[in-house]
């Protein structure tokens, strides 16, 4: 006898590239405010990512990994997530960590080159980015395992490039959260690019989707520049990990719009052309013109917020370039909780140099 | 023959060795069509195709361990982590099994892989881009550890790393990849993985460091040149195995040394030199032996990492500490 098996991925679309539903929306596109927030804190993203760009070409700041296209999906999963909820991000998670409480100066000071933009004031248990791609795969399942021990109705939610599903990191997580049935969500997001390596040859995987079903969790594909899509998924999602039901993977398809980082230039591996067509999916734009078609915002309240964001920014830049670095001994006072005996002579030749100037 | 950077000297011994030898193949992260983040790859998947400048998924395990299956079947694999601080994932790979299938096999089956980093820090990267650990490569039997310190020695040591039947861990100081440039004649001409470099010869004290911090010891044994004190300044470069001849020798002539590097110290290849000496030489010996490192912290990110990283003035200290003795 011959036995098959069958499995599927569900794709979701609501909102088409030109701003047009393609079918009913969901319940949440109700809720004007909500759906107003998330609009706002896009195009907040996008304000800080034009500045933080800036900042890094005049020397102010370090390399620098640009939001831009990653928008719509951070809003939604910071607006989905409930504030007991842990977000263990990667380094494009910029929107979904505004929403959680990190702040823009935070933000600066950790690209900034200082540790403290990663001790998170506002979010206090959600993780700092994982620079290695893909290792915070294993920590979002050890989050979600500590719930699973305390009985904890909390869920986890995990992001990770395309690139950062080639690693077993990603594939061990995927493989443990179902084998125990863990509250945590996987939202890979598909940027279509690791630095120069395009999605067709980092894996021959048709969807990113479908390798949540090795793992055998629910496994979803949103297009990613549509804010109604990624919310209801990802709300979903959440809510089955809250309740006992498990894991879920979702793709969410985007398009990385800038440079890898500040360090690379795209120019070398992608056309122009393809750049030029991929903006015609741009979600935010997306977004506000269904806004602007409902109603529910104009050109009017697009300028005023835009003035409210550069404020913001510019403060949080303020407040960033104003920050003291740390004294170096800085570098001893985190190492352990009390830092032992035998190096308090290494922290102490420091602290000498540090005071002696520029010896 | 012309002026090349270290960064370049690496792409023209890659570029050497591939038309050379069809069993090279290079293989990583964006080392193809973008030609590698530092450049170090560009135009090889041009001229010599996809086939054999591999651009990979990103996953280091499998950098790694490719490279291992294909070395088996006698390719030649220079495989590139796009930087150290993401090396750590091959590292089962490269421990478990590239250094020791042959001794596994006792002989039948061998691993001629070169296996590239960029380390070190300096260069105001991001978290995770700036340390120096080739301590823990270089504690493992079996793999060769080599880290030039100007184009000339890129591009002959790459060849001999690419050419020796064993596995080869290349770390390439990335503050100086485009620090100076060198003539660099592309005549396939290896240079020895056995054998220090004696960048500058001297009477009073030996200089022993490796990877960029070689760069602070020649200024401060220029200093010291200043205030009469005549340093020999040696490149270690194949930090294993390790040339002790050469160190020993300079000790024999100097009797005072001085070691530099960037790692932090506990556990740092320093340690390894300063036992080496203490063991042989300690006869000769008129001073203890003193290191110049990193201090034993994480590596602080960029706004505090030159209060990590040895400075010339350091150096300059801790040859005058020595000579006082
Ligand atoms: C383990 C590891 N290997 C390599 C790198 C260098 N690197 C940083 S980001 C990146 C590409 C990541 O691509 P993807 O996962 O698709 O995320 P994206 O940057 O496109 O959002 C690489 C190779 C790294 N940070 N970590
Ligand atoms: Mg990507």
């Amino acid at each position: 006898m011959k036995e098959r098996y069958e499995f599927t991925v569900d794709g979701h679309t609501y909102l088409g590239a030109d701003g047009v539903p393609v079918r009913d929306l969901p319940a949440l596109a109700d809720d004007t405010e909500r759906v107003l927030a998330g609009y706002r804190n896009m195009v907040l993203a996008r304000t800080f990512d034009a500045k933080a760009i800036a900042l890094q070409r005049t020397g102010q700041c370090g390399t620098y990994p640009s939001v831009l296209g990653h928008e719509a999906i951070g809003s939604a999963v910071g607006q989905c997530m409930a504030a007991d909820d842990v977000l263990v991000p990667y380094y494009r998670d910029h929107a979904a960590q505004f929403l959680r409480g990190v702040t823009m100066t935070e933000f600066l000071l950790y690209w900034g080159g200082d540790e403290r933009g990663s001790n998170y004031r506002d979010c206090p248990e959600d993780l700092p980015v994982a620079v290695p791609v893909s290792t915070q795969c294993c920590h979002a399942v050890g989050v979600a395992s500590a719930f699973r021990v305390r009985g904890e109705r909390r869920a986890v939610l995990c992001s990770v490039g395309d690139g950062g599903t080639s690693k077993g990191d990603f594939l061990e997580s995927v493989n443990v959260a179902g084998a125990w049935q863990l509250p945590v969500v996987f939202v890979v997001q598909n940027n279509q690019w690791a630095i120069s390596t395009p999605a067709r040859i980092q894996s021959g995987s048709r969807t990113l989707a479908q390798k949540g079903i090795s793992g055998g969790l629910p496994s979803h594909r949103v297009d990613g520049q549509d804010y109604f899509a990624v919310s209801a998924v990802v709300a979903e999602a959440l809510e089955r990990a809250r309740t006992g039901k498990g894991a879920s993977v979702i793709e969410a398809v985007t398009y990385r719009y800038g440079d890898h980082t500040t360090a690379d230039d795209a120019t070398r591996y992608r056309s122009a052309d393809e750049l030029r067509r991929a903006w015609e999916q741009d979600g935010v734009k997306r977004l506000q013109t269904w806004l602007y078609r409902q109603g529910h915002w104009d050109e009017e309240r697009e300028q005023a917020w835009l003035a409210k964001c550069k404020q913001q920014v510019d403060g949080a830049v303020s407040d960033y370039l104003a920050t003291e670095p740390e004294p170096p001994t800085a570098m001893f006072d985190y190492l352990f909780e009390t830092l032992p005996a035998e190096l308090i002579p290494q922290y102490q030749r420091l602290q000498r140099k540090a005071e002696g100037g520029d010896r | 023959m012309s002026e090349v950077t270290l960064a370049e000297a690496v792409n023209m011994a890659l570029h050497h060795e591939m038309a050379r030898d069809d069993d090279v193949v290079v293989l990583g992260e964006d080392v193809g069509t973008n030609g590698g983040v530092f450049r170090t790859t560009a135009g090889l998947k041009e001229r010599f195709g996809f086939k054999r400048v591999m651009d990979t998924p990103l996953a280091e395990t499998l950098i790694a361990g490719t490279a291992v299956g294909m070395a088996v079947q006698g390719l030649r694999p220079v495989a590139e982590f796009q930087f150290m601080g993401f090396i750590y994932a091959g590292m089962e790979q490269m421990i478990s099994h590239a250094a020791r299938m042959r001794n596994r096999t006792r002989g039948r089956l061998t691993c001629p892989i070169v296996y590239r980093a960029p380390f070190g820090g300096g260069i105001h990267a991001p978290e995770h881009h700036s340390e120096s650990t080739e301590a823990l490569f270089a504690h493992i039997p079996g793999l060769r550890v080599v880290m030039p310190t100007s184009p000339r020695r890129a591009y002959g040591l790459l060849l001999a790393a690419i050419r020796d039947p064993d596995p080869v861990v290349f770390l390439e100081p990335k503050r100086i990849y485009r620090a100076v440039t060198q003539t660099v004649d592309d005549d396939g001409a290896a240079l020895p993985l056995d054998t220090c470099f004696t960048l500058r010869e001297g009477d009073d004290v030996t200089l022993i460091s490796w990877g960029a911090a070689i760069t602070e010891t020649l200024q401060a044994a220029a200093r010291l040149a200043d205030q009469g004190l005549s340093c020999e300044v040696i490149d270690v470069a194949t930090l294993s195995p390790m040339d002790r001849e050469t160190l020993l020798c300079s000790v024999a002539k100097t009797g005072r040394a001085v070691i530099v590097h960037e790692a932090c110290r506990h556990g740092g290849l320093g340690a390894e030199v300063a036992a080496s000496l203490a063991e042989a030489a300690l006869l000769d010996l008129q001073a203890p032996v003193v290191r110049v490192t990193g201090y034993d912290t994480i590596m602080p990110y960029y706004r505090n990492e030159q209060a990590y990283m040895p400075q010339v003035a350091d150096i300059v200290e801790a040859v005058e500490q020595v000579v006082a003795l």
